[in-house]
């Protein structure tokens, strides 16, 4: 039986811009997607809560500066544990400078503002 | 040793990884999953399942979110089942129950989280519930917390898959119509009225009394002279789970009504009514699945909607009539 993506979808660190990745946790919902939000959260926990839901993706959103630091870590605790499998994904304000260093990193693809739906839409769902 | 049975004694160890892998095996009807619930089945059945349930929007989740930590600094291991409905369309969903969780993986509780999406059923359990909540049970969780949003009917129920039901609801969930409503408040052992700081609690504390007064008259009326003592009493918390308040009591009276099960043989006996029903239901299945996939196919579903159509023969009758033909044919197997 074919199952539906899991994506963990969460705010990385402190800050509250919520619009963002629910309007991306709306859209991959409405395209089949199951979608575990889980707010703001740090890479410990959004790592936990990659293995506990075997999550497929991992979606961060971003949009204070955090991603240099915060993401990679994400990636490498994400290999420590032996979820190797799970792809990660970056959206929110993000200085396009970083990201070939973020891609190096083990971030997969990285969404700016302006990035329509469909590309994101088709960028996660073609991870199965 | 196979993959899978490294897979199911990790599993049994406690290893997370595993039990989440286990778990996803059985979501999807991976052709091993009947393997798996085989081998994790012996050894579940010591875990304490409670159920949480209500309308949406009622402060469930929070709710779990307290008491799983309450559970966890009294030294117990939790598993949490959150159920989500999905879309009929799309067969999505936006999982938000574990958002509610505020537990820091540095404290090292002994928790696991998992977020399911109910699927084709409407409300209630999933289809792999049970499942998932047996295999947390068997891999050491000593209290299984099934969460879900609550419609109280079908056998997929969550008072068919757990010890102790919690309906939890709010002030607004109104006036007593909606309180009388079959199902979602028969299936109670334990009532919570959450938000208990908004306006409208008397109303409601006064609507469910007034529920749990009747239906005990009408109990004793049919026992007629036997002025049995009710069973259990229903309690009704009130709480504030967003401020933290009225969670210590509820976490008694959940104990209370776990001790009220392990007098006599009442546990046995819920768990085994429970089982008489599961098993209707699982049998229920395997011939509708056997019928399927040997009797109608290709043409025979399509010619025999055309016989109806064209009032050869009634819908009830058209089905008798495949089941007595099927029920001939002796060369049908299980799938």
């Amino acid at each position: 039986m074919e199952r539906a993506l899991r994506v963990v979808m969460a705010k990385l660190g402190l800050d509250i811009h919520w619009r963002g990745v629910y309007l991306v946790s709306q859209f991959l919902k409405d395209s089949g997607m199951e979608v575990i939000y889980i707010g703001n959260k740090f890479p410990e926990q959004i790592v936990e809560a990659a293995m506990e839901e075997d999550a497929d993706v991992v979606g961060l959103s971003t949009l204070v500066g955090n991603h240099l630091t915060l993401g990679p870590r994400v990636v490498n605790l994400l290999k420590e544990k032996g979820l190797d499998n799970v792809t990660v994904f970056m959206g929110g304000v993000i200085p396009p400078t970083h990201i070939p260093l973020l891609k190096e990193k083990g971030i997969h693809e990285v969404y700016g503002p302006d990035t329509p739906m469909s590309v994101i839409i088709k960028g996660v769902g073609s991870v199965a | 040793m196979t993959d899978i049975d490294r897979l199911i004694e990790d599993s049994l160890k406690g290893d997370k990884l595993s039990i989440a892998r286990l778990i996803s095996m059985v979501e999807r009807g991976h052709e091993q999953a009947l393997y798996v619930m085989e081998k994790i089945y012996p050894h579940s059945g010591n875990a304490y399942y409670i159920g949480v349930t209500g309308p949406p929007g009622a402060g469930k989740s929070t709710t779990v979110d307290r008491l799983v930590k309450i559970f966890c600094e009294n030294g117990y291991s939790v598993g949490v089942v959150a159920v989500d409905p999905s879309s009929p369309f799309t067969g999505g969903a936006l999982l938000g129950d574990r958002v509610r969780m505020t537990i820091k993986p540095k404290k090292k509780y002994d928790v696991f989280f998992r977020s399911m999406s109910a699927g084709k059923v409407m409300g209630g359990l999933a289809r792999t519930t049970k499942e998932a909540s047996r295999i947390l049970d068997a891999c050491g969780k000593q209290i299984v917390i099934i969460e879900t949003v609550g419609v109280g009917q079908s056998e997929l129920d969550i008072a068919q898959a757990t010890d102790t039901v919690i309906v939890m609801i709010v002030p607004e969930s109104g006036d007593s119509i909606q309180i009388m409503k079959a199902g979602l408040m028969e299936i109670a052992d334990i009532f919570v009225i959450n938000k208990a700081d908004r306006p409208g609690v008397a109303g409601i504390l006064q609507a469910i009394e007034g529920m749990l007064e009747r239906n005990l008259e009408i109990q004793q009326m049919l026992e007629e002279n036997r002025r049995k003592k009710p069973e259990w009493k229903h309690p009704i918390f009130l709480t504030s789970a967003a401020f933290n308040k009225g969670i210590d009591a509820l976490y008694e009276g959940i104990w209370r009504h776990y001790h009220h099960l392990k007098e006599g043989s009442r546990l046995e006996n819920r768990r085994k009514s429970q089982l008489k029903n599961e098993l209707k239901h699982r049998i229920g299945i395997q011939f509708s699945e056997m019928l399927w996939g040997n009797v109608l196919k290709g043409n025979h579903l399509q010619q025999l909607i055309e016989t109806v159509w064209n009032q050869k023969i009634d819908p009830q009758a058209a089905a008798r009539q495949v089941v007595t033909e099927w029920l001939r044919d002796k060369s049908w197997k299980p799938s």
